[in-house]
């Protein structure tokens, strides 16, 4: 029982960052209906530059949680510039053109990407501080439960009540339905589509980022790649869920975490990334809606 | 005064991307030693640099919009300089004979290391034309074509160890193989919509890279299978120098085949459904032509050049394992299709050439090969989607006569 239980807190765990990401998926997607490639490689970003914060910050001799606090809000700052930055250059200029051609570009972004941290930084595994304190209260449940998981379910649930807050209630996120519903009709009512195209992309990053920094603590290490799984996961979760659907990323999310976790704490764990893909392909095959979404049809 | 908006405006675009880069570019942590070095003159170049090309790109940015306008005023649709050239008899035959003897005489005339690195330029030449068909004409994006080209190398390789057949056996069996894997992951996944096929075919390239490196008693997992012999040619006994130019000879006829089929295809009734279904698929299931049928042999056709393609690399580096085969080739291949311009025969040859000749001559380069290319990627969509070379599309005349129509 103690084994099923250590799954699945880790299923858990795995589900809260793959939300984290899977939501800038799904709410670039809902607006502009664009797979953003490069947004795993801006996971990525945050948690070097969270790293890199705490390295200064450390020889400087500051507080554990000050430091890990700034190197969250380093990390979220950044990457929200990032992904503002990727939007205004590489989606912006091709808003009217055929699909295909902003979906190029956001696989060049996300190699370029990629290829700019591996040279400015380095292709080796850095070790990531593990600066979450050790909860007293969880001392009982040592070998089930850690308390740096305690803090991603934490802060997953926060930033779940907060986006909803932020999308259901603010003028803010009430342009972003109408744009996400239909663009050109919120330009004609007076909705600034450009400014509510790059805040989606501020917010979808400052979530990844937070993800990034969260999993890179509780893992203990990140090199310039681990975007890319991770992006890809994401994105299967917001399938999964229903792609354009917030809460539907986040079941998504759950969903592939535990059985994830589950298939490879029962069955094998060679194949655990064969297992995530195989997953997407035969949810898009079968239900290529997801669990929330709702079927479009094509119009001329 | 304008003059002076633009040094501002280019002024805070070069500040803003020096606080971008900055945590990365500049500082550089030690981990293990705990030390951290500042490298501030890497944030003086990211400065200049960035001030002096956002000018560029806003200069770019302002042709493109005149160049739409012009095209909605009706001046446009002309042919570039390159077309007309190329159209022109007077230039275009004596080009060709060059290239054929160039072609031929260049095994003869150039080192060993340059055939070799040419053989390589080639296979990427028929992958892309075969991505071409599948990216290019029909319009689906294909993220895991490699997964193909491992179909064909490895069933080389491992139909070489099981059963002892050669090159010129595995040669249509591997393009077939690729060909019915094509069929197979395309049936179920044609369905979707543009960018979920993305994903799915990229899920698909990496299942079968994962296969092959978890699959030990299949397929020899990572160390890879070595030894694969290099083709022969009548029982001959050819030395190492010799079947290169060999295998260069067979790249060179493959080529020419992979245009000759190409071009014919192009043409025909099915090219031109795979281009209707690319502009629209709505309006092009409207005149009834059969979605599923026409992206399916889309699908194939580009799989099987790959399992061609696969083939011949096994032969030539006579090692293969599944790092070869991982998803940035099939982006590299991706590179190569949409720089040099997607449709056009001509634009992918030369996009390959280049793509895969250019980093082998400019070694100071190589490091940033990959950053070029993916800078390159969104230059090539934000400023030339139709990339070096566009394809040119096909008038088709009604030459009865419609006197009273144009009286």
């Amino acid at each position: 029982m103690d084994y099923f239980m250590e799954l699945f807190l880790g299923g858990l765990t795995r589900g809260s960052i793959y939300a984290l990401i899977a939501l800038g998926y799904t709410m670039v997607y809902g607006i502009i209906e664009l797979i953003n490639f490069a947004h795993g490689e801006i996971y990525m970003i945050g948690a070097f530059t969270a790293l890199i914060t705490i390295s200064v910050l450390t020889m400087l001799g500051l507080n554990k949680i000050a430091i890990l606090l700034i190197a969250a809000v380093a990390a979220i700052i950044y990457s929200s510039a990032y992904g503002y930055t990727a939007e205004k250059v590489a989606y912006k200029p091709l808003r009217s053109a055929p699909r295909l051609s902003p979906l190029i570009s956001a696989i060049g972004v996300s190699l370029f990407l990629q290829n700019y941290v591996l040279l400015a930084q380095t292709s080796d595994f850095l070790p990531f501080p593990n600066l979450i304190p050790q909860f007293k209260f969880l001392k009982a449940y040592g070998g089930i439960v850690q308390s740096s998981e305690i803090v991603i379910y934490v802060t997953t649930a926060i930033v779940l009540v907060i986006l909803t807050f932020l999308i259901k209630f603010t003028k803010l996120g009430k342009a972003m339905r109408a744009t996400a519903q239909d663009r050109d009709m919120a330009m004609l009512v007076g909705v600034n589509v450009d400014r509510v195209i790059s805040f989606t992309f501020v917010v979808g990053s400052a979530t990844a980022a937070l993800g990034g920094v969260l999993i890179a603590s509780h893992i203990g290490q990140i090199n310039f790649y681990i975007g890319f799984i991770a992006g890809i996961k994401a994105f299967v979760a917001a399938v999964l869920g229903g792609i354009g659907s917030m809460p539907g990323a986040v079941l998504g999310s759950l969903v592939l975490g535990w059985t994830e976790s589950f298939f490879t704490g029962y069955i094998s764990s060679d194949y655990e990334d064969v297992f995530a893909f195989l997953f997407l392909v035969l949810i898009l095959i079968f239900r290529p809606s997801g669990i929330l979404g709702r079927t479009d049809t094509d119009k001329v | 005064m304008t003059a002076l908006n633009e040094i501002k405006k280019s002024l805070l675009v070069s500040i803003w991307f020096m606080f971008l880069t900055f945590p990365i570019m500049v500082i550089k942590v030690n981990t293990v030693e705990q030390t951290i070095s500042w490298r501030w003159n890497r944030l003086a170049a990211v400065g200049i640099g960035s001030f002096c090309l956002s000018f560029v790109w806003r200069y770019m940015l302002k042709r493109k919009e005149t160049g739409a306008k012009k095209t909605a005023l009706g001046n446009g649709g002309e042919l570039s300089a390159v077309q007309r050239l190329l159209q022109n008899p007077r230039f275009f035959k004596p080009a060709l004979l060059a290239t054929a003897v160039f072609a031929l005489i260049y095994p003869f005339y150039f080192s060993m290391y340059q055939v070799n690195i040419m053989t390589t330029a080639l296979i990427y030449v028929i992958l892309g034309l075969g991505l071409n068909i599948v990216v290019g004409l029909a319009g689906l994006l294909d993220l895991g074509y490699v997964a193909f080209y491992a179909v064909g190398a490895y069933s080389y390789a491992l139909l070489h160890i099981h059963f002892g057949l050669g090159f010129w056996a595995c040669l249509p069996i591997g393009a077939g193989l690729a060909m019915m894997f094509g069929i197979v992951l395309g049936f179920p996944v044609l369905r979707l919509r543009g960018d979920y096929l993305a994903i799915v075919t990229l899920g698909f390239g990496e299942i079968i890279r994962l296969i092959l490196e978890n699959w030990n008693a299949f397929s020899y997992g990572p160390s890879g299978i070595a030894n694969i012999p290099r083709p022969g040619l009548f029982g001959m006994h050819l030395t190492i120098h010799q079947s290169l130019i060999y295998i260069y000879f067979i790249m060179v006829a493959i080529v020419v085949f992979t245009i000759f089929v190409v071009r014919r295809l192009q043409d025909s009734r099915i090219g031109r459904a795979w281009i209707a279904l690319r502009e629209d698929e709505v309006a092009c299931q409207a005149t009834g032509i059969d979605k599923t049928k026409t992206k399916l042999s889309a699908f194939a056709l580009g799989a099987t050049w790959a399992g061609m393609g696969g083939v011949v690399f096994a032969a030539k580096t006579t090692f293969i394992n599944p790092a070869s085969f991982t998803i940035w080739e099939s982006v590299m291949i991706l590179c190569i299709v949409v720089l040099g311009g997607m449709g056009s025969i001509l634009g992918v040859i030369l996009g390959a050439l280049i793509l895969m000749l250019l980093p082998e001559y400019m070694r100071a380069f190589s490091e940033y090969r990959m950053l070029l290319f993916a800078a390159a990627l969104v230059v090539m969509m934000v400023f030339r989607p139709n990339g070096i070379i566009s394809a040119v599309r096909r008038n088709y005349e009604f030459k009865g006569t419609n006197e009273k129509e144009t009286a």
